[in-house]
């Protein structure tokens, strides 16, 4: 076993621990931590689909983990309200229907973005992607229908088969299993061919070519199976919060993404896992002392990105091998 | 709808362009030069807002903090080139975005940390206050006005210096062979903390000259940095024509966009109706048009040539 | 007369004010290999580009088995047999060698699209790969990152990767630069020997080695063809020795 599975199991393990631990001693707070862990660690495993093996550098996820958000807020209100969504059709409270519907809607709206901005590289594609969720963002606090500016509430958590989604620690473990099915779904693509034929496009797109494989096309795959992921993460995490507001689709979100796949290590299987830990364990333990965290967490960063290039994961288990 | 608010408005497209031209033309040329994407440039448009605004309140003159906005942005511009900035240049794009995104965290919370979370106001100087009569009646702000004029001096001013001085000489073949340049015996290190410290000045300009329209605050800078991007990757990144002329294009459109949209739709559908769809699709005009031009010409109107 | 695999007619290529390719005709004939030489700044690259389709031609035509090759990008030139090695070696560097030809045997199978099936472990990818780099001799070296290998191994794994495509013509832009005598003379007698599986179209400045390998010599000076023809024809011809060959002597 490699030195890098150890400290992935370790990783998984200690993610599980810790909120059942504090549910033993009656501290839901940290059950709250953990599972905002689990769901920012789940939205940047999708973008470390683009990011990481596809060299996509995508500034504007955070379109896709808002509209996760909002079809789940969407949904769940006309569900409370007994209201149709349109053309007699009902909302929903189950979070199956809920997820399938964010993952569709972020799959379909991220191929025509994909396929605008894929036409880009470089600059210009961190770029368009940041306009395009600017774009979404700009419509999300205009649009008076589902709270503007204000956001949206969930008045009740959304329901899950067989489980009783209100408790921190049941919903902890849904969360839980959907970041373990997701980074199952991340190491599949990244052994398979499809991911050699990704990992080429980042690493020579010329050469993808000159074999015959056209890289547009499997970016764009990529892109939206990445913002599908992303997507799943952001329902999860409108149900965590209960709300859902236009600050989901901010460009500060789709710039945290890509922090926290930074902190934790860029086209890593766990590298969004270590960097979520990191970054909520950074936010918890800093915002506890002062008020000006974030001027820590800017100077932390800086100091990884010029120092610290592997991440947590390159420190706790050296550099990226590849087959 | 009148000739006169037709023109008001149209001015205000013009105005809100020349704030951006402002903006971009740093950024693009920090790129163009460097090969550098600033996210903190917005910090440094917040910078000289600040500076303008607090200078001003305590000497009571808005040129002295107009002239202090300009030297504080520059400073500042100066000071992360060469802690940072400096070690980016050959550093991939995700690297340069991560490293200032990061300075955006430290200089917001830090203007939060000297200035409270209050915003500062900054009021138009004496000599600028008034309005001008416009053709068909109707009265234009004289400060806006001023802020036209300024974007025109310094378009001038930029071109001026890039195409008729040494250090725009110099710029020109930084844009074009850093190893030429290095080889011409050009101390490259200085020409780039002076470009950088230029694009920062202007930046702070523009913050200072916005500061007396809107309320000087923390987070000011965020969306006018993403409106120059905007702009920049409409008008081709590095090219300062492209700058200006995608900035007048944004702004134009935006103003226009969120006056014309709703009454236009207003033909087709009840009013209420309309100036929700209206306000909304405004909103999202400008993007819409960028995504519409990259769709035809991936590199920009005015992209260099690769 | 037999068809030619690959025939370019009256390409033309300008940058600015300089005519890269000036109205160059040429073909490529079943088992042949055609040399392609000239000074640097010929044009030989920029030919090489518009062949394989990163550069667009301003007008003229290539056919490639008699068909228009117009439009079509370089994926697509490469899934129906241009394959093409790069005068700069251009290879998946994190990628081991044996990665680097997995990529083009699943590129020839048409099977990129597959999301769940492990390569590594597959050895419809894995055995043709491994024999492609035991043809070029790379076998000992399959392991190891394309980054990590020296300047004429990864010579060898481009035309490992060429190889494994299945190519119906090969574009090889200057294999032997910055190879030994050594591995110039083992990679001369590859060549040779490869000639009967697909026609080779060889820019290279190692005119040993285009001496001993081409059947037919074209000669590009300023973006034009002044001359084509066999080794002696062109070692004698007056106008080559004059504005190539000459200098060179």
């Amino acid at each position: 076993m490699s030195r890098e599975t150890i400290v992935n199991i370790l990783l998984a393990l200690l993610l599980l621990a810790v909120p059942l631990g504090a549910s033993a001693m009656g501290e839901p707070f940290y059950i709250t931590l953990a599972t905002r862990i689990a769901i920012l660690a789940l939205a940047a495993v999708g973008l470390n689909i683009a990011l990481g093996l596809g060299g996509l550098v995508s500034f504007g996820h955070a379109a896709f983990f808002g509209l996760g958000g909002y079809a789940a807020g969407i949904l769940a209100t006309h569900a409370f309200d007994g209201v149709p969504l349109f053309a007699g059709i009902p909302g929903t409270a189950s979070m199956p229907i809920i997820w399938l519907v964010a993952v569709v809607v972020c799959g379909l709206i991220a191929l025509p973005i994909g396929a605008i901005s894929l036409r880009t590289t470089g600059v210009y594609f961190i770029m368009i992607t940041l306009a395009f969720a600017q774009m979404i963002y700009y419509f999300a606090v205009s649009w008076p229908a589902y709270g503007g500016e204000d956001g949206l509430s969930i008045y009740v958590r959304n329901e899950f088969p067989g489980v009783n989604t209100t408790q921190p620690l049941s919903y902890f473990l849904i969360c839980y299993a959907v970041l373990m099915a997701a980074l199952g779904l991340f190491w599949l693509l990244r052994g398979s061919r499809f991911g050699a034929a990704l990992q080429a496009a980042r690493q020579n797109a010329t050469r993808l070519a000159a074999v015959g494989i056209t890289p547009f096309n499997v970016r764009l795959i990529a892109f939206a199976v990445s913002a599908m992921v992303t997507g799943l993460a952001g329902a999860l995490f409108a149900d965590l919060n209960k709300f859902v507001s236009p600050s989901m689709l901010s460009w500060h979100m789709s710039g945290e993404l890509i922090v926290l796949i930074i902190l934790g290590g860029k086209g890593r299987l766990f590298g969004p896992v270590a960097g979520a830990m990191l970054y909520v364990l950074i936010e918890y333990a800093l915002g506890g002392i002062t008020e000006r965290w974030q001027f820590f967490l800017g100077l932390i960063l800086l100091g990884v990105v010029l120092f610290a290039r592997g991440g947590l994961l390159g420190l706790l288990a050296g550099k990226v091998r590849h087959g | 709808m009148s000739i006169a608010l037709l023109i008001e408005q149209l001015l205000n497209g013009l105005q809100l362009g020349v704030m951006l031209f402002l903006m971009a033309a740093g950024l693009t040329l920090i790129f163009g030069v460097m090969g550098l994407i600033n996210l903190a440039h917005g910090s440094l448009y917040m910078i000289g807002a600040f500076a303008c605004a607090a200078v001003a309140a305590a000497t009571g003159s808005f040129w002295i903090g107009l002239a202090a906005s300009l030297v504080a942005a520059a400073a500042a511009g100066a000071i992360i080139e060469v802690t940072v900035i400096r070690r980016l240049y050959d550093r991939d794009h995700l690297d340069q975005v991560l490293a200032t995104f990061a300075l955006i965290l430290i200089f917001s919370e830090g203007t939060r940390w000297l200035f409270g979370s209050f915003p500062l106001y900054l009021d138009i100087p004496s000599l600028l206050q008034g309005a001008v009569p416009l053709p068909g009646g109707g009265q234009y702000q004289l400060y806006r006005l001023a802020i036209i004029g300024v974007g025109v001096v310094v378009a001038l001013g930029l071109y001026l210096l890039i195409s008729r001085t040494r250090l725009g000489m110099r710029i020109r073949a930084g844009e074009s062979d850093r190893e030429m340049i290095a080889a011409l015996g050009v101390d490259i290190r200085t020409l780039y903390t002076v470009v950088f410290a230029l694009g920062a000045a202007l930046a702070g300009l523009a913050g200072a000259l916005v500061g007396a329209l809107q309320s000087v605050q923390v987070g000011m800078g965020e969306p006018a940095l993403i409106l120059a991007f905007v702009v920049i990757v409409i008008g081709g990144i590095g090219s300062i024509k492209g700058a200006l002329f995608g900035a007048i294009l944004v702004g134009v459109v935006d103003t226009m966009g969120r006056f014309l949209l709703p009454k236009a739709l207003a033909l087709m559908m009840p009013a209420a109706q309309a100036g929700l769809i209206g306000a909304a699709l405004a909103s999202m005009l400008i993007y819409i048009v960028m995504a519409l031009i990259l769709a035809f010409r991936p590199s920009g109107l005015f992209a260099a040539q690769s | 007369m037999v068809e030619p695999v690959l025939e370019i007619r009256d390409l033309r290529k300008t940058f600015g004010a300089l005519k890269a390719t000036d109205s160059v005709s040429l073909d490529l004939r079943p088992g042949e290999i055609h040399a392609l030489i000239g000074p640097n700044g010929a044009g030989k690259s920029t030919l090489i580009h518009q062949i394989s389709g990163s550069f667009r031609p301003d007008s003229g035509t290539i056919r490639f088995l008699g068909q228009d090759m117009a439009g079509l990008d370089m994926a697509a030139r490469a899934r129906l047999g241009l394959g093409r090695s790069f005068q700069i070696s251009s290879l998946a560097q994190e990628f081991s060698a044996l990665r680097n030809v997995m990529l083009a045997v699943q590129a020839r199978q048409g099977t990129s699209f597959r999301f769940f099936r492990p390569v590594m472990s597959d050895k419809s990818l894995t055995e043709p790969a491994m024999a492609m780099l035991e043809r070029v001799g790379l076998a000992g070296r399959a392991y190891v990152a394309a980054a990590e290998l020296s300047h004429g191994e990864r010579r060898q794994l481009e035309i490992a990767i060429a190889l494994a495509l299945g190519s119906r013509a090969f574009l090889f832009d200057e294999p032997m630069a910055g190879m030994g005598p050594e591995g110039s003379k083992a990679l001369t007698k590859f060549l040779d020997g490869l000639r009967h599986e697909a026609p080779i179209l060889l820019v290279e400045h190692d005119m040993d080695a285009v001496f001993a390998l081409a059947d037919r010599i074209s000669v590009l000076v300023y973006g034009r063809v002044i001359a084509t023809g066999t080794v002696d024809q062109i070692r004698n011809d007056p106008e080559v020795r004059r504005a190539y060959l000459g200098e060179a002597a």
